[in-house]
């Protein structure tokens, strides 16, 4: 068995750790990851529980794929109620904690209540200890991993931990791991702060010995990683320029976010884009880009490992930025960005390194700080307010509201609250660039029409992770749809959305979808799984995991309503670019999404609908 | 013709695809602690280092050992333990100048690279060529071939 079959319960408020068996009937419905981690928090917890309440649980879940050699198997999840959106929180992340995770014996940790004080766990096999985390608290993702791996004397311990914006209650707090890599979005890490949990660190020499067909398995993945390395994107696109190699196609498309969704094209996109990366720089004759890099079992690697410039402003006589350290990513590029009208590469980075290290979502912060920079400029919020001049495209003010967000200082707070709670805060909550609360990742829906229907029905909240259609729309994977239009978009919004669970709940990367498809996984997780794992199966589970995560968000108390976009994105049409004139067209595109989903006009599934799903 | 492995730090991503190979030909699982190479993060320099046995002609591990657990096999030139002699006395490690063989508690033996008999598991795993497996006699011959093209473009 690809699993492990054990699961860790840690009951903070008691300070126990108590193994007990993976339900095997769950992992056969839900696969692993995030469709499991889901599964037993859907059964576990009230949905209409105060997501920052000991009544919330935050879960940590291994895929069945995760820890192995199929290419990107080191991906592990973060499920728990999210306290940005009121809905289900599920985040991603890669780095080498999943796998980790698995070798010690573990398919998932669920941590429930909360601790009196502040702790860690402690995890080297079997062995299970809450720690004392007093003299963690306060300190950063950075500090935390240094300290725990110093105090043990063991450098080969992974470690997932929160940074001061979890312990603060920034609602878009991360959960970091492994320095730079993040379960990002939703709030998770606010959650961990809730509970007093500091960080995990985890150490496994057990390794994972089960898988069905060992050498089918290696036969099988070896083939599939032939079909990465001999795509463009996965091959050659993501390794040489990173997720950031986007930044000028989407500008030019006309779909890039621009001065909090005002504007959908940025003048100085090129000086934030990939190739600016690799640009040598004036001062020191260096690009900021190092090196790509990967994340456990990733042949692809796509990560971006940069230097800051020495002498830009905002890392003068800081030489605790001065390494090597995690690099752009053009969702973080854009947020801090183009969403601001930020043009200074190197306060993007510097603003970055600050979200890695006090762990918070670069895509939620920087919408956020998009959208005050907009209710400055109306005279809604004054220089006294803010405590700054904050223009858009003042790259001092997006560093110095960085860092008051990091440190929970005078405005900063506010910012910590998410666009919708600020914008709603100061009368404008039209102004506010989110779903559900979260705020948008960096495609315009003007320009990419069917990204509007995957992000209001997203079930986070809004998600380029979750039906990325701008796959077919832009790149066209599998299929090219012109992206102006909303014909056949709910159809491939939902094959994407079900398609997407399936693999996130695999223990594998997303990002091989720009290569595989979901016919990719199926001989993978059928020579590592025991029984039948057919593409009809991997295909009813996505859509069964959807499912499922729709119906805690109406339990939660979420309707129709909620599945909705901002006014801006439905009546102010596009000055320029391809778009230009286009609004998007979520009106026609909801109703014909919600009936091929089988549900009701209200967004409910309907009693045939849940059968078939067995729900 | 013998071979050796011939590793390239600037090519690796950090993936590990290498060490869950050498566990798994070695172990029958995919278990990174049991790996007989390791790749090194420097994360502040941004730099990943793979990391294992050079195979030395005068191997200290070897010389070291009380036992003679330790052999050279001929064909590939690499020093090999036999795990039914070792009588995990560490000895080796200590002998070792460069820590690439190391003691292993579930078994109670030491472990080193073996190159796999002559065909490395590490080097059909890495997916970047980062780690390759070449004639022991000319393992400089990548190097001197890229700088041979650089002084003939400067002729030209």
């Amino acid at each position: 068995m690809a699993w492990t079959k054990s699961i860790l319960r840690v009951n903070l408020t008691e300070g126990t750790c108590t193994p007990e068996p993976l339900n095997m009937q769950w992992a056969n419905d839900y696969l692993g990851s995030r469709g499991l981690a889901s599964k037993y928090l859907t059964e576990e917890v009230d949905p209409k529980v105060d997501p920052l309440s000991s009544d919330n649980k935050l879960i940590m879940s291994t895929g069945p794929l995760t820890g192995t050699m199929a290419s990107t198997g080191g991906r592990y999840t973060v499920v728990t109620k999210g306290p940005l959106t009121g809905a289900i929180a599920c985040s991603n992340s890669g780095g080498y904690f999943g796998a980790e995770m698995k070798f010690a014996g573990w398919d998932m940790i669920i941590f429930e209540g909360r601790s009196p004080t502040p702790v860690y766990l402690y995890l080297e096999n079997d062995k299970a200890e809450l720690r004392d985390a007093s003299h963690l608290w306060g300190k950063s993702t950075w500090v935390t991993e240094e300290t725990i791996k110093t105090a043990h004397q063991d450098p080969q311990i992974r470690i997932s931990s929160i940074g001061q914006a979890g312990e603060n209650g920034v609602l878009y707090a991360c959960v970091v791991n492994d320095l730079h890599r993040a379960a990002g979005r939703s709030g998770v890490g606010t959650v961990m702060g809730s509970k007093n949990l500091k960080a995990v660190a985890l150490r496994g020499t057990k390794g994972v010995s089960g898988i069905r067909d060992f050498k089918e398995f290696l036969k099988v993945t070896s083939e599939k990683k032939q079909i990465l390395a001999e795509n463009a994107v996965t091959g050659q696109g993501l390794p040489t320029y990173g997720t950031q190699v986007l930044m000028n196609v989407i500008n030019e498309m006309g779909a890039l976010p621009t001065r909090n969704h005002r504007d959908v094209q940025f003048e100085d996109a090129n000086k934030i884009s990939a190739e600016a990366m690799v640009e040598p720089r004036a001062s020191d004759g260096k690009p900021q880009l190092v090196t790509n890099a990967a994340c456990f079992g990733c042949t692809i690697a796509c990560g971006r490992i940069a230097k800051i410039d020495e002498t830009h402003f905002s890392v003068v006589n800081k030489p605790e930025y001065w390494g090597a350290s995690g690099g752009l990513e053009y969702e973080a590029a854009w947020a801090l960005g183009s969403a601001n009208g930020v043009n200074d590469l190197e306060a993007l980075q510097y603003a970055n390194l600050l979200c890695n290290e006090v762990g918070m979502d670069p895509i939620s912060f920087g919408a956020t700080v998009g959208a005050a920079m907009e209710l400055y400029e109306i005279g809604v919020l004054s220089k006294e307010q803010i405590g700054l001049d904050a223009p858009f495209g003042s790259a001092e003010a997006l560093v110095k509201l960085a860092e008051m967000t990091a440190n929970g200082e005078g405005f900063g707070k506010e910012l910590g609250e998410g666009s919708k709670r600020l914008c709603a805060q100061y009368g404008r909550p039209d102004l506010s660039m989110t779903v559900k609360g979260q705020e948008f990742p960096a495609y315009d829906s003007r320009g990419i029409q069917g990204m509007g229907l995957a992000y209001a029905t997203s079930n986070r909240g809004a998600c380029h992770l979750r039906g990325y259609t701008v796959a077919s729309e832009v790149l066209g994977i599998p299929v090219k749809t012109d992206p102006l239009t909303t014909d056949g978009k709910p159809a491939l919004v939902k094959a994407f959305q079900d398609a997407t669970a399936a693999f996130d709940s695999s223990g594998l990367c997303i990002f091989t979808s720009f290569a595989w498809t979901l016919a990719d996984i199926q001989p993978q997780i059928q020579a590592a799984c025991e029984g039948d794992w057919s593409l009809e199966r991997l295909e009813l589970v996505g859509e069964r995991i959807w499912n499922m995560e729709k119906q805690f968000n109406l339990a939660a108390g979420l309707t129709k309503a909620d599945d909705n976009l901002p006014p801006r994105l439905t009546t102010e049409p596009a000055k320029v670019g391809p778009a230009k004139g286009l609004v998007n067209g979520l009106d026609r595109m909801l109703p014909e999404y919600y009936e091929l989903r089988g549900w009701d006009g209200e967004g409910v599934p309907n009693g045939p609908t849940l059968e078939r799903l067995g729900l | 013709m013998q071979k050796s492995l011939y590793i390239d730090p600037v090519k690796c991503t950090g993936c590990l695809q290498c060490e869950m190979a050498c566990s798994y030909i070695h172990t029958g699982a995919f278990n990174p602690s049991k790996s007989r190479i390791k790749v090194f993060d420097f994360e502040h320099e941004g730099r990943k280092v793979p990391y294992t046995c050079t195979q030395c002609s005068e191997a200290w591990c070897l010389h070291a050992c009380p036992v003679d657990a330790i052999k050279l096999d001929a064909q590939t030139g690499a020093k090999v333990v036999f795990e039914d002699t070792c009588v995990g006395c560490k000895v080796c490690t200590i002998a070792c100048p460069f820590g690439t063989i190391n003691y292993v508690a579930d078994t109670g033996k030491v472990q080193k690279c073996d190159l796999c008999d002559g065909d490395p598991a590490c080097v059909t795993a890495c997916p970047t060529d980062a780690i390759t497996y070449v004639d022991a006699d000319w393992s400089g011959l990548g190097r001197m071939r890229a700088w041979a093209a650089r002084a003939n473009s400067a002729a030209i």
